[in-house]
């Protein structure tokens, strides 16, 4: 690329292609003053606020520096006369409007920094009316007295986040920043997610806990820690904000993830950790406490069925109970939840905890609910369970098919690269019985009928066969079993399909075609397509499309399952799972085991463990009598919870680790107090492959400790012979045994912050895409599994006529545990509530925010009712974050036989109005 | 089978509800009557992004306003969000947006025009009458510069203008529900063709004239854009031609420059005319679309926004959004509507491209007067005897324009003052009557001809006040875009309201104005301010600064 040479105040400089003058200048050394320009990745350069207006040689008026790029021979100055006066005058007309710096919304905002430097803090000029204070939000104060008008924040929030809330509406000196239609922000469709207040260079936008009711700043941090998100699996890094000790506020980082973007909850989602119910001291079940599966426990006041105990106590009781039922009834009479929220260095010591001291592989963690059956599928046709490439691939993509996932509210960070690449140009197909926000970027929603998956996917694959729109030669480079599928799609005609999966047969056919044919086409998937019997299968059909269509391994294509917890994808790799030793290596293969045995020092169970669910009919069968449960939460996220908790209050013993006394704990015998996210260091893999390092933001509250600890002294007590140093330790030893960190050191990690896996160097980027030549099977092809089509295990009948789903809303995370006790996202969704369409709430004459009874062959809760048209008629959507509502006690533990995940997405239910409960509350 | 619902003691949710949650989703629900209604209007128009104005202008003829629930529904209908409908609506001063809890508006609205002229010719008054003596059923509001200021003051009922206006014959207007627009008399189809009409377009299109032929007849002309800016037209073809296609064209009719009233002539009384140009035009640069902006008929309509006139807003109108002038570089006719090369010209200046290419380049040029070339059709108002528009040879002086065209000064008034180019021209004394009309005449006495509106002031007007008003003019059709014309505008206006100016600050002001501004409309505004300042030292005579 040629550069080009140009005159900035007498010197001779070069400007890339496409470098503005304020950018050339700024390498230079010099920053030209600048309110409604920001530097930060994705923003583009509005040149509205003409605080870096330049002089250039040649020309009627003075240029914009921002956005302005110089052309060869250009002669540029910064600071004539002219361009001084006009630089001045423009902060002279600004700070004429702001209220009074002292008592302003942010004395150190940027625009205060500004003036100063300009030499302009005060105006000669009369001062307009302004706007009154909007304190209408649960976690942001909208003050447009201080605002400039810059539209930063209207790029924030409609090009950046795409959320679309913000406008710049009416005109001239009138013009106003708006929510929808100049309404309250509390009121309107905004997220929360904050990146208008991050973009915003007054004070105007402002977390509302910097702010005294005056509106005035009062709250400053002492000092910034960098780590990450504890929330999803998209991997934002943040930087927290501590005061006194507490952590005041986040603010998103500069992630190969997150370009600074950051959601609701990764936002403001963080003071659970300083909420009243943590768990500061051991707790020791008292010996009248009988275990119910319908005992609940106070987590403010858990001395009715608990008493404080010493780290001692409460460690040797813990190990004792495993320690006695290993000794008596054999290792299988054990079993261990480790946790997708843990880190690398935890989850790798939980399972060998299992492996080595408990001695069996019953040991699983949250994975089997949400991605089991994908894995399984990409393990069997791909042998690799992760992503091809990350969710920025959407941005070099022509086609992007998201199918059974609701990424804006799961993956909100994720889901704005996929909006950005919509608004590029991108044609997004968003395929979901619900409808959702990504809905609107949408070339097509196809809102086919709940649990037809197959049929939908299958017409496609018929389409692409029949009409020759295969890749041939990726078919017979790369793939295997190409001609059993064509057989035995042949009877999967979009005309037979359409009328099972709801979707014309035109519109199989040129959605098929669309794929098929583009430059480069990805698939992102979530649990609408893992949570059903036929999961595997539904994925076994993504992966299929992708072969025989080439659509893999190359930029913009790929397949991609939106991977729920922040560490899922790392716990995997790191062993947390029944079947495989950490990276995948299956517990059964004698020639596999080895490495491990020789470094563990041990021999290892050869047979596979138990799964989540089947871990709970175990213990009802009385196999397994006791259980380590690191900070998950079965009493709330396991199918049909009567039977999961009816399983936890039947062991003999129980261990729980975690923050608070959870569902979970109220049948422990000994609960542990663990530290959160943020008060941990650690490594955290994020969806895309992406191990990530978090810091300790603070220390653990009280006598909280930090769970590698716990672990350590758990499995020492049980005879295991560790003496790790802290996570440091316990990743080197890991990486000895997985391949999949080679040349990522830890020393590596704290440097760079974030490595992709896998990564051929040392000193080189990880590989983002894979499977560029090939796959990691044995004969290093992939192998296409056709997919028949299966309904689903409980079909609506008369007397339970609807389909229930569950989910998650935006602001709740998995069973609530944490974000019930975010003061913002409680003040945002404070109650359980129900999704229905409109139309069946008229049909049923319920008003929005009534109560309904649901029930099914399970179990029956009652619940408020949101009017919602995105979700279909039929159809009841519930979140399973609410305890006095769970919607778990309602679903079906119905298995996936290869994921061995069970059917979150779709059981029968009956709903019915009840009597308002809520004049009782 | 049944089951107990399950009993939750208050405890257990960790969640203590410190509020309820909402019923429905977050932010306004689609009301699903509104909802009918719009589907009703816009039944099978197509939904895409750039018709978002027309769209409103649907709703706003129907139903007299636009309310919450029609927008929110609209918003869904063409899949956009609510901040972008709403911030479009409101930008514009046609559409009335109406949100839950606000009054409807009146069935009937009537626009007073308060420019420049009308204001000199009793506008205010009028304007103040019809508040009064208006029923509950009729709305009375200000309007900028409605284009008929050889009839001031001029008042717009419903889509009909009463000239010359008084407020009974307004309200009786409004009483007999005349609302709709007159047509004047005009050159029609067959009356065009009869005298020639279309053989050029014809010829061009056969091949018996070339393409080159046109463009060298424009060029040796030396047609200028009659819009205001004065670039070269076949200059400028040529400019788009050599940008790769697909190219667009945009006829800017939008002619909101105060005191501006030519376009809107020759469309009524001789439209073919400039119809031929602009196919010639197309042809020329070979468009894929036309797209003509016109403050109120329909083809693509403004929606009451001057600076709509600034070629890139404009753009932007057509598309569909707010009209925020674009950054230059790129000029358009590399980057422009919906991104593609795009050739804009003034409506005038397409009229004439007929009579230069038939009659040749030389019959133009041999117009002219004072060393000036070519003919200008110069649109005068104010205090002369006959305002109108004076079809007159490029280059004439303020004087002679007077005197040989318009009949000599309004009876009782004294040649004091003039703008020679509209609002944003500057004020000349009447001192300075000798100076040639034309582009790049005026510019080294801080004015400029612009679109050639010439205002005429007398013994009985005030500059200062006329500069005021030309000032508010520009505060309110500012677009907010930019920091100096924005917050300049407002507070150029707060120190001129002040009895003493502080000349020293509104100086600096308009230097910055003009310096940083992103478009004409900032970079000019300060026009009149500057030259009251300069020519008009006795206005400031009194005050002590």
């Amino acid at each position: 690329m040629t550069k080009i040479q140009f005159e900035l105040d007498g010197k001779q400089v070069e400007a890339k292609p496409g470098e503005t003058i304020w950018q050339v200048a700024k390498r230079q050394g010099q920053e030209i003053p600048h309110l409604c320009y920001s530097p930060a990745p994705d923003y583009r350069p509005d040149g509205n606020c003409r605080a870096c207006m330049v002089e250039i040689e040649g020309e009627r008026v003075l240029a914009a520096s921002c956005k302005r790029t110089p052309t060869v021979g250009m002669k540029v100055k910064t600071a004539s006369e002219r361009a001084i006066a006009a630089q001045k005058m423009v902060m002279e007309l600004l700070v004429a409007d702001q209220p009074e710096r002292e008592t302003s919304h942010d004395p150190d905002s940027k625009f205060w920094h500004w003036a100063e430097k300009v030499g302009v803090t005060e105006s000669r000029f009369p001062s307009a009316e302004r706007w009154k204070p909007d304190s209408s939000h649960a976690a942001m104060r909208v003050n447009l007295d201080a605002c400039i008008q810059c539209g930063l924040c209207v790029r924030a929030c409609r090009e950046v986040q795409v959320n679309d809330v913000i406008g710049m509406a009416y005109r001239n000196h009138g013009a106003k920043v708006v929510f929808d239609f100049d309404d309250p922000m509390g009121e309107s469709t905004c997220v929360a997610c904050g990146e208008c207040v991050q973009a915003c260079p007054t004070g105007a936008l402002m977390p509302a806990v910097m702010l005294d009711e005056k509106q005035t700043r009062v709250v400053y941090p002492d000092r910034k820690v960098d780590s990450l998100c504890p929330y999803c699996g998209v991997g934002c890094q943040v930087t927290y904000n501590v005061k006194d000790e507490k952590v005041i506020y986040a603010e998103g980082r500069d992630g190969p993830a997150n370009h600074n973007r950051l959601c609701v909850k990764g936002r403001f989602g963080f003071d659970y950790i300083h909420h009243p119910h943590r768990l500061t001291k051991p707790l020791v079940r008292l010996p009248n406490a009988k275990k119910d599966a319908n005992d609940q426990v106070d987590p403010a006041n858990p001395f009715t069925h608990f008493r404080e105990a010493s780290w001692e106590e409460a460690l040797d009781l813990a190990a004792q109970g495993l320690v006695r039922i290993r000794d008596q009834h054999g290792p299988k009479g054990l079993a261990g939840f480790g946790s997708a929220k843990g880190s690398n260095e935890e989850a790798y010591l939980f399972q060998k905890l299992v492996r080595t001291g408990f001695g069996s592989n019953n040991v699983d963690h949250c994975t089997r609910l949400c991605h089991a059956s994908s894995v399984a599928a990409l393990g069997e046709g791909l042998n690799s369970g992760a992503v091809s490439a990350p969710f920025s691939a959407a941005l070099d993509a022509e086609v992007i098919i998201v199918i059974g996932a609701n990424p804006t509210v799961n993956h909100p960070v994720a889901a704005t690269f996929i909006k950005n690449a919509a608004k590029r140009g991108a044609k997004l197909i968003v395929m979901d019985p619900r409808r959702q926000m990504l809905s609107r970027h949408a070339y097509k929603h196809l809102a086919f009928k709940p649990g037809s998956d197959v049929a939908l996917l299958n017409a496609m694959i018929n389409t692409i066969i029949t009409e020759g729109l295969t890749d041939e030669q990726y078919i017979a480079g790369y793939t295997e079993g190409f001609e059993e599928l064509k057989a035995k799609i042949k009877d999967f005609t979009p005309e037979k399909m359409a009328p099972i999966c709801g979707i014309p047969a035109d519109t199989l056919r040129e959605v098929a075609r669309l794929y098929a044919r583009s430059r480069a086409s990805i698939i992102f998937w979530g649990m609408g397509i893992s949570q059903h019997v036929h999961g595997t299968d539904n994925a076994r059909c993504l992966i299929a499309l992708a072969l025989i269509t080439g659509q893999v391994g190359r930029p913009g294509t790929g397949l991609h399952p939106l991977r729920g917890q922040n560490n899922v994808q790392g716990a995997s790799d790191a062993g947390l799972i029944p079947m495989f030793l950490p990276d995948y290596q299956p517990v059964e293969r004698n020639d596999m085991r080895g490495n491990f045995e020789k470094l563990w020092k041990q021999e290892l169970d050869p047979v596979r463990g138990l799964t989540v669910v089947e871990i709970m009919n175990a213990i009802h069968a009385g196999e397994i009598r006791g259980m380590y449960i690191e900070g998950e939460n079965p009493a709330m996220s396991d199918p049909d919870l009567q039977h999961a908790r009816g399983a936890l209050a039947k062991l003999e013993h129980l261990v729980v680790q975690d923050l608070f006394v959870t569902e979970t704990a109220f049948h422990a015998d000994v609960i542990l107090p663990a530290s959160a996210f943020a008060e941990k260091e650690g490594t955290f893999t994020n969806t895309d492959r992406r191990v990530q390092l978090a810091r300790e933001v603070i220390k653990p509250p009280g006598d909280a400790r930090q769970d590698l600890w716990i672990i350590q002294e758990i499995g020492r007590r049980m005879g295991l012979p560790w003496n790790y140093n802290g996570p440091a330790d316990v990743y080197t030893e890991m990486a000895q045994l997985m391949p999949s960190l080679d040349n990522i050191s830890w020393e590596r990690l704290v440097r760079e912050g974030a490595v992709t896996y896998p990564a051929d160097d040392p000193t080189k980027p990880g590989n983002e895409i894979i499977f560029t030549t090939g796959f990691p099977t044995e004969s290093g092809r992939g192998k296409i599994v056709p997919a028949r089509v299966r309904p689903p295990d409980e079909l609506p009948d008369d007397q339970y006529p609807m389909v229930l789903s569950t989910g998650r809303v935006l602001e709740h995370w998995h069973t609530g545990a944490m974000t019930r006790r975010a003061s913002v996202l409680d003040e945002i969704e404070p109650e359980a509530v129900a999704f229905m369409s409109p139309k069946d709430m008229r049909r049923m004459q319920l008003s929005p925010g009534d109560f309904i009874r649901l029930e099914t062959r399970r179990g029956a809760v009652e619940v408020k009712v949101r009017a919602d048209s995105d979700v279909p008629q039929n159809m009841v959507f519930m979140p399973f974050c609410y305890a006095e509502a769970a919607a778990n006690l309602l679903t079906n533990p119905a298995l996936d036989p290869f994921g061995k995940i069970p059917e979150f997405k779709f059981c029968a239910v009956r709903a019915e109005p009840v009597e308002l409960r809520s004049a009782a509350e | 089978m049944s089951h107990d619902v399950q009993q939750v003691r208050s405890f257990e949710h960790p969640g203590q509800g410190r509020k309820r949650a909402k019923p429905t989703p977050k932010g306004r629900q689609i009301d699903p009557v509104a909802a009918q209604e719009i589907e009703m209007l816009l039944r099978d128009r197509p939904r895409r992004r750039d018709l978002l104005i027309e769209h409103l202008h649907l709703i706003q003829d129907t139903y007299k306003q636009i309310s919450a629930a029609h927008l929110a529904a609209l918003a869904e209908q063409m899949r956009l969000s609510f901040a972008e409908v709403f911030e479009t609506a409101t930008f514009y001063a046609h559409f009335d947006v109406v949100k839950e809890g606000e009054p409807n508006i009146p069935p009937l609205t009537v626009r007073v025009c308060d420019s420049i002229t009308c204001a000199m010719l009793g506008g205010e008054k009028l304007l103040e009458e019809l508040q009064n003596k208006a029923g509950p059923g009729i709305r009375v509001v200000r309007a900028p510069c409605v284009g008929f200021c050889d009839h001031a003051p001029v008042a717009e009922v419903g889509h009909r203008y009463v000239l010359d206006a008084t407020a009974s014959e307004v309200l009786a207007t409004a009483a007999g529900g005349k609302t709709d627009p007159i047509i004047p008399d005009y050159v029609d189809y067959d009356a065009y063709v009869k005298n020639g009409g279309y053989k050029l377009l014809g010829d061009l299109r056969a091949g018996r004239i070339s393409k080159e032929d046109v463009l060298k007849a424009l060029e040796d002309s030396s047609l200028r854009g009659l819009g205001g800016a004065g670039f070269p037209t076949g200059r400028k073809w040529r400019a788009v031609l050599g940008e790769p296609g697909p190219r667009l064209m945009v006829v800017n009719a939008d002619e909101g420059e105060p005191g501006t009233f030519k376009d809107r002539f020759y469309l009524l009384r001789d439209a073919h005319r400039f119809i031929e140009g602009t196919l010639i035009a197309a042809h020329i640069i070979d468009a894929s679309d036309v797209y003509i902006y016109l403050p109120t008929v329909h083809l693509r309509r403004g929606a009451g926004a001057y600076i709509c006139g600034e070629e890139s807003s404009l753009l932007e109108s057509i598309e569909g959004k707010r009209g925020l002038p674009r950054h230059k570089p790129p000029y358009p006719f590399q980057v422009g509507l919906f991104g593609q090369p795009t050739l804009i010209n003034n409506l005038e200046t397409l009229f004439w491209v007929r009579d230069i290419v038939e009659k040749g380049a030389a019959w133009w040029t041999a117009q002219g007067r004072n060393g000036r070339h070519g003919l200008r059709s110069y649109s005068v108002s104010g205090r002369v005897k006959n305002p109108g528009v004076k079809l007159a040879p490029a280059g004439i002086t303020v004087r002679e324009l007077i005197d040989e065209f318009c009949g000599g000064m309004a009876d009782g008034h004294t040649f004091y003052a003039y703008l020679p180019g509209g609002a944003s021209g500057g004020i000349l004394p009447a001192s300075m009557d000798d100076i040639p009309l034309d582009f790049g005449t005026l510019e080294k006495y801080g004015c400029f001809i612009g679109s050639a509106a010439i205002v005429i002031l007398s013994q009985q007007d005030s500059v200062r006040g006329a500069a005021l008003n030309l000032m508010r003019f520009f505060e309110d059709e500012s677009c907010g875009q930019c920091t100096p014309c924005r917050v300049g505008t407002e507070k150029a206006a707060k120190l001129m309201e002040r009895p003493v100016w502080n000349r020293q600050l509104l100086e600096e002001l308009s230097q910055a104005m003009r310096d940083a501004s992103i478009c004409g409309l900032g970079q000019a505004a300060s026009n009149p301010l500057t030259s009251v300042i300069k020519y008009f030292p006795d206005e400031f005579k009194d005050a002590a600064e």
